[in-house]
């Protein structure tokens, strides 16, 4: 059961560019991805648009649909109205290459600022050990894909370009979260480090982020609340502030 | 139960499945220590990319211990290379050819669609060299897989060199067809069944072929596929089974010889 579906695609580069109308055929059970390539084989043989698995795992696919970041192989022509136009954007905080792709690298740039898991020096290879618990703890933001959309969505960087420089963003305050929570990991100032270096404070827990996470990841209130009341605590607190010194901590709880 | 994004109930209504492509088993003859690719020095390859790793099926999680051993050797085989190995002399002329060939698609107007060619590529490659082949299928494959390889000499490409997926596909579109004509080729000569590969008119394992792999080659038109007999299983491996166990794969003579030593 094909039907004519109205879409207004952006085209453009880093200099100019204009949303431009098409019509396309979209047949039942296809997602917005799945019309943007009928377009692309076509109509506009140099539509540029980044997609991989067509299964919502790769994080490649991200953009605006109608106005809302979304995963383009994850959404659903049938969840617009029949008459309704789909218009499809590139993603907002980061700059255009071409069409409907972005350059993501800060992403990259700010996925290198946090510093990676530091097991013990003298623990071997093969004898790291984790108990289940403390397994199922991080698992939820082992979930992430880098879509980044939550990174696109966070009021802190979309409007405001100068706090690029000083914000880490929501994708990578649960990857601190994460690393945090890790029972081998001996760096032990990640919370204060977030607060201080990565921008933490600058997050007003609008939950933006959380919404539009494609992996149901709780961002904002598994990751982001929990760390700010403990940054805030240590703050307050010398004995704990002194215990952080001695040994790591559990973790966020 | 529902589907997302889907929205389907499976239990109220049906639900499409088909098959999809999860491996390549075929892929670059590597030297197995090194990685290296026989016949082209320099080039290493590791992974899905390589051939001959797991036989006619790979098994559950077998990939990743592939990556992991032979992504390792392949570094350490390019490091020992490029001790000894000195720079390959590269003319103009050829530089100047590879550079022609790859901005062909835009100098040319109103030619075929890389869109389209590579959607009836896939057609044919899923009709006709599927899971379950026959020789007049494959026959038919690979006469139509040259139709296509003829006309993609012709493929022009509109709009400029930047991020142009169109582009893109019209030279993927020759590995793509590489790749089809040699699957094609093996599997029409491979009178057998085994592993992913069945032939509908040749149902049965033949240990014959257990012994035979086969190598394809291109001369810039066609894929020859030529056959090359296996390394006989060394004696300490042929040892670790129970020989009931390699009686239904080997030949009676291999059996009798137990193994090479
Ligand atoms: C759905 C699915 C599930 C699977 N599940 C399992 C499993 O559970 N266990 C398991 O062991 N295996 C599994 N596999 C198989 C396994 O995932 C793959 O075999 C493995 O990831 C291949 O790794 P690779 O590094 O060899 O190749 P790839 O991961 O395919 O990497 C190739 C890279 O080359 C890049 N590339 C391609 N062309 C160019 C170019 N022209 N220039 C530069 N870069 C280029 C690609 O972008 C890509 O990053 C699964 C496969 C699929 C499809
Ligand atoms: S909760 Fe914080 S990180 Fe998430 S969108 Fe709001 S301000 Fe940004
Ligand atoms: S946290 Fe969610 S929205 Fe953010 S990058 Fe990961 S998967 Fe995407
Ligand atoms: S194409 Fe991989 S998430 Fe959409």
């Amino acid at each position: 059961m094909a039907r004519k579906l109205k879409m207004r695609i952006w085209r453009g580069d880093a200099d100019t560019g204009a949303l431009q109308d098409v019509t396309v055929e979209a047949n039942e059970g296809e997602v917005v991805l799945d019309v943007i390539h009928r377009v692309q084989a076509t109509q506009m043989g140099d539509l540029a648009v980044r997609w991989n698995c067509k299964a919502g795992k790769c994080g490649s696919c991200s953009m605006e649909i109608n106005g809302k970041p979304r995963l383009a192989c994850m959404t659903q022509v049938a969840s617009y109205g029949d008459e309704e136009t789909i218009t499809v954007t590139p993603l907002r905080a980061f700059p255009v290459i071409k069409d409907l792709v972005t350059d993501v690298s800060f992403n990259y740039k700010k996925a290198m600022e946090i510093p990676s898991y530091e097991p013990p020096a003298n623990l071997k290879p093969g004898e790291a050990r984790m108990q289940q618990v403390d397994v199922e703890r991080s698992q939820e933001f082992r979930k992430c894909i880098e879509c980044f959309l939550c990174q696109n969505t966070c009021h802190v960087v979309r409007d405001h370009e100068e706090n690029k420089k000083s914000f880490a963003g929501p994708r990578f305050f649960i990857r601190i979260a994460e690393l945090d929570m890790h029972p081998l990991d001996i760096l032990k100032n990640r919370k204060q480090k977030a607060q201080e270096e990565h921008g933490l404070g600058m997050c007003n827990i609008t939950k933006c982020c959380t919404e539009v996470c494609p992996e149901h990841i709780r961002i904002t209130d598994n990751a982001i609340i929990p760390m700010k009341e403990r940054v805030v605590d240590v703050k307050y607190d010398p004995l704990r502030w002194l215990g952080t010194k001695i040994r790591k901590r559990e973790g966020i709880v | 139960m529902e589907f997302l994004p889907t929205q389907i109930d499976i239990t109220k209504e049906p639900m499409e499945v088909g098959p999809t492509c999860h491996y390549v088993m075929g892929g670059v003859e590597v030297e197995p220590d090194t990685a290296a690719a026989v016949g082209v020095p320099g080039l290493f390859a590791a992974g899905e990319v390589a051939g001959g790793m797991h036989g006619s099926n790979r098994l559950g999680g077998n990939s990743l211990s592939d990556l992991l051993v032979f992504g390792r050797r392949a570094g350490m085989g390019a490091a020992e290379y490029v001790k000894s190995a000195k720079a390959v002399p590269v003319s103009d002329a050829a530089i100047k050819a590879a550079a022609e060939r790859i901005q062909a698609p835009f100098t040319r107007s109103g030619g075929e669609n890389s869109y389209s060619l590579h959607a009836e590529l896939q057609e044919i490659t899923h009709n006709l060299v599927g899971i379950i082949r026959t020789g007049a299928e494959l026959k038919e494959a690979i006469e139509k897989i040259a139709e296509i390889r003829k006309r993609s000499a012709n493929v022009s490409v509109a709009g400029g060199r930047k991020f142009n997926p169109g582009f893109h596909l019209a030279f993927d579109l020759d590995n793509m067809l590489l790749v089809a004509e040699s699957t094609a080729k093996s599997a029409i000569s491979r009178e057998e069944s085994r592993g992913g590969h069945t032939r509908d008119d040749f149902p049965q394992l033949d240990s014959k072929w257990r012994q035979v792999n086969h190598i394809a080659s291109f001369d810039g038109k066609e894929v020859t596929v030529r056959k090359q007999p296996l390394p006989a299983l060394p004696k300490e491996l042929f040892d670790l089974f129970d020989v009931h166990e390699l009686e239904k794969y080997m030949t009676a003579d291999e059996i009798a010889k137990g193994g090479a030593r």
